[in-house]
């Protein structure tokens, strides 16, 4: 990161402050810094920032590096850093919010776990469940990796854990409509 | 006793054991279980990662058709205990997202049912000492870990029936069995979920970590409640053990099934028979199966 005058950018972050605090319930001066958090994140290992630098960065008014970074992508909501927290800061929650406004921003810094949701509620959208075949399928043409798990495929066809047909609920309509729903009401901010 | 049953997407396909073998101890064990007919997806994590409210209208719908016939309802698949019980505890605690939620879904939802864990009901309602007075095929000699994962205990305040660090569930469970429950220090330790598809490389080291804990700790299998771990420890076994240059062939069970083989009945008809990691050899080594009494069951 470069250089920063940090009142500067305490007060040009501001907006985006409030929008993730909002979105998430999480009050961000709630945090405290200890680090338990990271010290038991299971996916730390693999992040740009842990989970306790992205709060600081969000606390400093450095939210747009917040939004640049993958670990808010690479977060498996395990929940085990905010059953852990001393100061009960829902950091999963702040997770999706970080990441859903950098969706909204283009900012898909994990482009493979992104393909993998969207399929998800494709498939569920149009079925009502998760078609898990179609899902592989989807997925791996999409990421550019037509063959991955390819072994993986026969021996679940094989044993019968997937089907080729999707299993498609009879009130579809009521779950488009539950989508439909929710995207008028944008997602649910609180 | 009789609960509303949602098997939620995966015990459809990859967990169909897990369906199979819950269907089975349940009738054993006299729990009436009605599914939720034309129930749909709980969304997952998918759906909260990208959309709050839709990931509490998803789950609701489902629990609104049980609220319906004055039922609770119970679920295995930890994932989706998870997800229903987000939306229970939303819909529970606020009078506008009650509001909210039921607008969305089309239906009056209020939350005056409960969603258990399956396996809350089994150890918590039917009863450990129920189930032991049951037991025809003792677990003997069997070293198991009971692996609980994230979704299952956490967070304590939503999940409410074990404690989040140091669950016992499963562990009194195989007990009752006839089992071993070793002790480990990886019993809540995270596999890393669906990061395995997007993200092999960082899922297959979170897999492999609770694989060779495991192991070291001197268990002989893994006793798992959840489908995403099982597919996980399971499936992708071979290939997290192969990228760390090792070999395992590690037994990988449903807490059902184990119920289903300590109560007579036979490994084909649990589904035993579908796993990656083949467990039969280990539970004929230990000569589970050779006792007299063999229940049949056509699920
Ligand atoms: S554990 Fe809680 S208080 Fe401590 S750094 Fe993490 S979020 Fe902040
Ligand atoms: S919920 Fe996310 S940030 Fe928290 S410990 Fe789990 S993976 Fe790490
Ligand atoms: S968590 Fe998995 S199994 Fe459960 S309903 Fe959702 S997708 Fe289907």
């Amino acid at each position: 990161m470069e250089r920063v005058e940090l009142a500067g950018a305490l007060r040009a972050s501001q907006a985006l402050k409030n929008l993730v605090e909002a979105a998430s319930g999480v009050v961000l001066s709630d945090c405290y810094q200890c680090g338990k958090c990271s010290a038991g994140c299971p996916v730390a290992f693999a992040m740009d920032y842990t989970p306790r630098q992205v709060i600081r960065l969000l606390q400093l008014g450095l939210g747009e590096e917040a939004l640049k970074s993958h670990t808010p992508w690479l977060c498996a909501s395990c929940q085990a850093c905010y059953t852990r927290c001393p100061r009960e800061v829902n950091l999963p929650r702040l997770m999706e919010a970080v990441r859903q406004e950098a969706r909204r921003r283009g900012l898909i810094n994990e482009k493979k776990v992104d393909i993998f949701d969207q399929a998800f509620l494709r498939s569920l959208e149009r079925y009502g469940r998760a078609h898990e075949m179609g899902l592989i399928i989807q997925y791996n043409l999409q990421s550019g990796q037509p063959f991955k798990d390819a072994l993986l495929a026969p021996p679940l066809l094989f044993k019968g854990k997937i089907s080729p047909i999707p299993a498609k609920i009879k009130n579809i309509a009521e779950v488009k409509n539950i989508f439909a729903r929710a995207r008028a009401k944008g997602g649910g901010r609180h | 006793m009789k609960y509303a049953y949602y098997p939620g997407c995966s015990l459809e396909a990859t967990a169909k054991e897990y369906n199979q073998s819950a269907k089975i101890v349940a009738r054993h064990l006299g729990v009436e279980l009605w599914e939720i007919p034309d129930w749909s997806c709980c969304g997952a994590t998918a759906a909260h990662n990208n959309d709050h409210l839709l990931s509490l209208a998803l789950p609701a719908r489902n629990l609104a058709l049980a609220e319906a016939e004055g039922l609770d309802v119970a679920v295995p698949c930890a994932a989706c205990f998870n997800r229903l019980r987000a939306a229970e505890a939303a819909v529970r605690e606020s009078e506008s997202m009650q509001a909210t939620v039921s607008e969305i879904i089309g239906r009056d939802y209020r939350a005056t049912n409960k969603t258990r864990a399956f396996l809350d009901v089994m150890v918590n309602e039917v009863g450990l000492e129920k189930i032991k007075e049951q037991v025809v095929k003792p677990l003997a000699g069997l070293k198991l870990v009971a692996y609980y994962g994230c979704l299952l205990v956490r967070p304590p305040q939503l999940t409410a029936f074990d404690d989040p660090e140091d669950p016992m569930t499963i562990d009194r469970l195989i007990q009752a069995l006839g089992g071993e429950a070793v002790s480990w220090s990886y019993k809540t330790e995270c596999c890393g979920g669906s990061l395995a598809t997007a993200r092999a490389d960082i899922g297959v080291r979170m897999i492999y970590q609770v694989l060779r804990r495991a192991r070291d700790a001197g268990a002989e299998g893994i006793v798992t409640a959840c489908p995403l771990c099982f597919l996980n420890l399971d499936m992708r076994q071979g290939q997290a053990a192969a990228a760390h240059g090792d070999r395992l062939g590690f037994p990988i069970f449903y807490f059902t099934e184990l119920m289903g083989i300590a109560l007579g009945y036979a490994p084909k008809d649990l589904g035993l028979t579908t796993h990656f990691v083949n467990p039969l050899p280990l539970l004929e080594a230990r000569e589970i199966l050779r006792h007299p009494a063999t229940r049949r069951e056509t699920a």
